[in-house]
């Protein structure tokens, strides 16, 4: 498939928005990501921040420093480059307790696909995904890479309160959340992991390009980890970078 | 350092500077001022810099009381009833508490917020550069969440001056809020007139992650649902109710609704001082003219030291006083009235 010619949009007078696309698409991602990594090679002055998602890069800027039409051409010829691959990925693995009182919806889940609670839990943690972007709130990252046959439609009623370290999916997506927020997507476990620590050095876990994947522990294990991670430790574990 | 302890603080109040920059990526918002200039207007009044913390004092006031010795602060943003010890504090000007007495603020009545800026500043941990409270994230110092009652805050001890000073600021425009259209304007049809031409009512359920706003319903052509972007402070989403959301400091990095225009980073501080019920337009205006606005209010931010003056008297220029005493020449404040900033306003 043809990627679509890039399209700059306005977001306002201090960030404008390069879109890539309009749909999830790991190829539109990639791309999204390899032009991010551009963007921050090149270091153009006036760029305060970035934010991939899916499909665009938001790029904060300072009108005192590059306007308008200056940005959008450089920005452009960033994005008109053939897509690079990360030079060095790093892969987490991030224990999760499925099931029961950590993952209330995994019986609805299995029984949707009609395979057993264990058979959506090895495909849950037979992938690797790719942390496609982080958003919404702190550390909630937004997962590429779902098995597509365990694939659910979102909820009809969203919940208004779900817990810290929810492991979720949501149609073809799938998440890490770090805070408690409200969401409609299936929960099938919890982490310990913080994605977000204001206390921690890093703050954050994950960058957008990383790629995790997912282990099960028993739920007993659950409670010393979550202490080391409230302590700071990062509990997920890095294999290779 | 001098402290000050809360005796009594309404809702909304909390510590904000120029935000954190950075962590965007990362989920985690910018945070800091809802009003910007009144932010700077306050800071530099006591002799900090722009973007350092303060206390933004949401809608109801508070009340607080200096301990461990005298403070100076400057108060700047929405008008309200302000006294020391029982002596009116005028906003846009300084005013010493001596230890032990008491500063009272009383509701807003033009505006939402005020800003509190401390001589020598105010102690915490910053993160990412940052004190502002993003309460949804628990972070922000001292605390990480709106200020309560019993609260304590480490600020600057006052210096040794026996004058105050004062800025003369004129009032905001009136007007319609410029906006600049897009991202996502080719998701909205005829709807896009309907936004530019109809009255807009600030909804009570409004916050520093948004404020809602009350009008006729803005039709998506298809659909109400995007494949989720980014945000910026300003950007003003369509929900599928038809009636938009103004994203502000503490919103979602990331959105899934249409976003059919974004507040011009000039006008976004006047909005932000727009209480629940205030009835305004918006109108269009090009990327380039909303950089010159951004540009113009930038170089009137940079002449607010220039026309400080002392309290009491007419146009007196402080920063002539400051060089010609750096300069070793004695100075007083009568014969600084010849150092007078010959600037227009």
């Amino acid at each position: 498939m043809t990627p679509v010619p890039p399209r700059i949009l306005p977001s306002g007078d201090t960030a404008l928005t390069v879109e890539l696309g309009s749909t999830i698409d790991t190829d539109i991602n990639r791309r999204v990501l390899s032009l991010d990594r551009a963007v921050a090679r090149e270091k153009i002055a006036g760029i305060v921040e970035t934010v991939p998602t899916y499909r665009s890069l938001l790029v904060h800027y300072d009108p005192l420093v590059i306007g308008f039409d200056a940005m959008s051409n450089k920005l452009l010829d960033l994005a008109r480059m053939p897509v690079e691959a990360a030079n060095a990925v790093r892969r987490w693995r991030i224990p999760v307790v499925y099931g029961g009182s950590f993952g209330i919806d995994l019986d609805d889940v299995a029984r949707a696909h009609k395979i057993t609670t264990d058979e959506v839990i090895a495909r849950h943690t037979k992938n690797d995904y790719l942390v496609a972007m982080i958003g919404f709130t702190p550390g909630f990252a937004y997962l590429s890479g779902l098995d597509p046959s365990i694939a659910t439609p979102r909820r009809e009623s969203p919940r208004t309160e779900t817990p810290a370290g929810t492991i979720s999916i949501g149609g073809a997506q799938a998440c890490v959340q770090c805070l408690a927020a409200p969401s409609g997507w299936h929960l099938l476990g919890r982490t310990p992991v913080r994605t977000f620590h204001p206390k921690r050095e890093p703050v954050f876990l994950l960058e957008p390009g990383d790629q995790i994947n997912f282990h099960a522990i028993v739920a007993s294990e659950f409670e010393a980890l979550d202490r080391a991670a409230e302590r700071g430790e990062p509990v997920a574990e890095l294999i290779a970078s | 350092m001098s402290k000050l302890v809360l005796l009594n603080v309404g809702p909304a109040t909390s510590i904000q500077d120029g935000g954190r920059f950075g962590t965007q990526r990362y989920g985690l918002p910018p945070s800091g001022a809802m009003d910007r200039v009144s932010l700077a207007v306050a800071n530099c009044l006591v002799g900090n810099s722009d973007d350092n913390a303060a206390i933004e004092v949401g809608p109801l006031g508070m009340t607080l009381m200096a301990r461990d010795g005298a403070i100076r602060v400057a108060l700047a943003g929405a008008a309200r009833h302000a006294d020391v010890a029982g002596n009116p504090l005028l906003l846009n000007q300084t005013v010493l508490i001596a230890e032990g007495e008491t500063l009272k603020l009383g509701p807003a009545r033009n505006g939402v917020f005020s800003y509190l800026a401390f001589e020598g500043g105010i102690g915490g941990e910053p993160i990412f550069g940052s004190l502002s409270v993003n309460a949804r994230s628990g972070i922000g110092s001292p605390y990480p969440r709106p200020l309560g009652v019993g609260d304590e805050i480490s600020v600057g001890n006052a210096l040794l001056s026996p004058n105050e000073r004062q800025l003369d600021i004129p009032e905001p425009a009136k007007g319609p809020i410029r906006v600049v259209m897009g991202p996502q304007e080719d998701e909205f049809d005829e709807a896009r007139d309907l936004f530019l031409a109809s009255d807009w009512v600030i909804s009570a359920t409004s916050d520093r992650m948004g404020y809602r706003l009350e009008g006729p319903k803005i039709s998506h052509t298809k659909g109400h649902n995007i494949v989720s972007d980014g945000t910026v402070n300003g950007s003003i989403q369509v929900p599928g109710s038809g009636q938009p959301i103004v994203l502000m400091m503490d919103r979602g990095t990331t959105g899934g609704y249409p976003k059919i225009a974004t507040v011009i980073s000039a006008d976004l501080g006047r909005f932000a001082q727009m209480p629940a019920g205030s009835k305004f337009r918006f109108a269009a205006i090009s990327v380039t003219s909303a950089q010159d606005e951004a540009k113009k209010m930038s170089a009137a931010m940079l002449s607010l030291r220039g026309r400080i003056r002392i309290a009491g008297t007419s146009n007196l220029n402080l920063d002539g006083l400051q060089s010609a005493n750096v300069a070793g020449a004695a100075v007083n404040a009568i014969d600084a009235m010849t150092w007078q900033d010959q600037r227009s306003d």
